[in-house]
């Protein structure tokens, strides 16, 4: 890694969370709001991301991990009347912890037994939340009042309800983790990461502990994740157990492969389109899955690395 | 002359059929052994087990005085042990440097030694280029950097010249010797110019078991080898 390159990649970076700020005081209100529930589901995507793009674990269960923030946030708000920030915190090492026990137990196998076995921890969390009906009112959800939505700082407090906040509450946890997500591809830890998707017998064979960075990379997807799904419960007030059905563990697959696996600012590009292009085609016919299809079988025949993984190929070589 | 590996009653059976069956063996520190025999005879087993690719079965490996026997891969590499794969295994998307950083990565001085390693293999000048790109004989070469750069104690390499050319063959006998003076050295070869060069002892394995063990000229003219390799 150059100097020179370290130093464009994160201008780059930089001069892209600057424009996204921008668009706060442009934005029609309409795409004003849909952009900040983009940046957090493009957080969730960017926890997929490390999981499934860098270190090449396809989970099918990922929406246990946003489910578990979600809920680790919400309930404790709703039912103990906590304040924001400690609901916050419970909710992001709720997936922590889920994230721990489920890969120890899950890494004992690869590929599609993985696959199969992230898929049914998930159905589990689906159907515990579901089960727990009392407390956690099921399919309709819990909603969570305007006037328990306020951070407190010291100095005041803000309300979460406004859109304003919204947005820039959910650009700084964006903005958070994509330098995050950014240190991290570039890091030791991050080029091992990679190193074991493209050669696990190889990097055993080197001394790295396989096993140990996979069950590391996968807790750092889990709480990733689990932060995109406490801060969306804070924001928008609300948390339904549709969160932790399959189609939230296949979402956040389709938008980094949309975007681009094992690029930094491909989950954005992937969720911001597929927001879209699903919006756009359910306002001219209720078959807008159909559309969604369509477009995911172009994107694999054509663009099978994704957006950003297209233009990396072909353009932009050091773009991470 | 030192210990630095032995195994004792070594098993090892996949399906019925002892690929490695009770073999006692000893490696000192310094030398330079060769491993043979025909095709099927339990060499690459025997090695798999030394660096822990497959698990034992019965029977134990000390190393450096230690019992490895149930040590997982990563930590017996980390002792001192390092594999380099049969069917070359490297990274090639990566460059030669990166790949060989990878092996220094994990103490964190990536660059410093890459550029050494590089420099002793003859690839520094081609250090920059995508591995997958490469030359047969130099990605071999990328594979042995790659067990080097772990600055083992116990390098295994197992058919190293496999498909590699007279003049890469040569070039290949002058670095194991130079790697040698700082390295014992356990080699799975197939090429008799290379073992009879290069091997202090050889050690040949037939069924499972070691038929028989000495120095190049005693195995030469050993009846019992004679007859496992010529059918006769």
């Amino acid at each position: 890694m150059t100097g020179p390159a370290n130093r464009k990649t994160l201008a780059l970076h930089l001069a892209f969370l600057a424009g996204l700020a921008a668009l706060d005081f442009v934005l029609p209100d309409y795409h004003h709001g849909v952009l900040a529930r983009v940046m957090v589901l493009a957080v969730f995507a960017m926890g997929y991301n490390i999981a499934f793009g860098y270190t090449g674990l396809l989970s099918l269960g990922h929406a246990m991990f946003f489910a578990a923030g979600l809920y680790g946030a919400a309930l404790p708000i709703y039912h103990l009347g906590w304040s924001v920030w400690p609901s916050l915190a419970t909710g992001v090492v709720a997936g922590l912890a889920l994230a721990v026990i489920v890969a120890a137990l899950a890494l004992r196998t690869a590929g599609v037994a993985f696959m199969i076995v992230t898929l049914m921890f998930s159905q589990v969390f689906h159907l515990t939340t579901l089960y727990f009906t009392t407390y956690t009112r099921g399919e309709e959800g819990l909603v969570l009042p305007q006037n328990v939505r306020r951070l407190a700082f010291p100095g005041g407090e803000i309300s979460l309800a406004s859109a304003d906040t919204r947005y820039w509450i959910a650009f700084i946890l964006f903005a958070a983790v994509l330098l995050f997500t950014l240190a991290l591809v570039r890091s030791r830890f991050g080029r091992a990461l990679v190193a074991i998707r493209e050669n696990e017998e190889r990097m055993r064979m080197l001394g790295y502990d396989v096993f140990a960075s996979k069950l590391a990379a996968m807790a750092v997807s889990g709480t990733i994740s689990a932060a995109a799904g406490a801060a969306y419960a804070v924001l928008f007030g609300y948390a339904g157990s549709g969160f932790a059905s399959i189609q939230y563990s296949i979402l956040p697959l389709l938008w980094v492969l949309l975007g681009g696996a094992a690029t930094v600012l491909g989950p954005f590009a992937g969720t911001l389109i597929m927001f879209y292009l699903i919006d756009t085609a359910s306002s001219h016919t209720t078959a807008n899955l159909l559309v969604v299809g369509v477009a995911l079988i172009l994107l694999i025949l054509y663009f099978p690395k994704g957006i950003m993984g297209t233009i990396r190929d072909k353009w932009v070589r050091w773009l991470p | 002359m030192t210990v630095l590996l032995e195994t004792r009653k070594l098993t090892r059976s996949f399906g019925g059929i002892r690929a490695v069956d009770g073999v006692d063996f000893t490696l000192e520190a310094g030398e330079i052994r060769a491993l043979i025999g025909p095709n099927g005879a339990g060499k690459t087993t025997f090695v798999s087990l030394i660096c822990g690719r497959v698990p034992v079965e019965s029977g134990s490996i000390i190393f450096e005085g230690r019992d490895i026997t149930h040590l997982p891969a990563h930590k017996r590499v980390r002792l001192g042990i390092a594999y380099t794969f049969q069917i070359t295994s490297i990274f090639p998307n990566l460059t030669v440097r990166e790949n060989v950083e990878l092996a220094g990565m994990r103490e964190g001085h990536e660059a410093q030694i890459a550029l050494d390693v590089l420099t002793r293999v003859g690839l520094a000048h081609i250090a920059e280029q995508k591995a997958g790109d490469l030359a047969y004989g130099h990605q071999r070469l990328v594979e042995i950097a790659m067990g080097l750069a772990l600055n083992p104690r116990l390098l295994i390499l197992d058919e190293p010249t496999q498909g590699l050319s007279t003049a890469e063959v040569e070039a290949f006998i002058s670095l194991i010797r130079q790697v040698a003076k700082s390295t014992t050295i356990l080699l799975i070869e197939h090429n008799m110019q290379v073992v009879m060069e290069l091997a202090h002892r050889i050690t040949v394995m037939e069924r499972g078991r070691i038929l028989a063990e000495g120095t190049p000229e005693e195995i030469r003219s050993n009846q019992a080898v004679q007859q496992a390799y010529l059918g006769a």
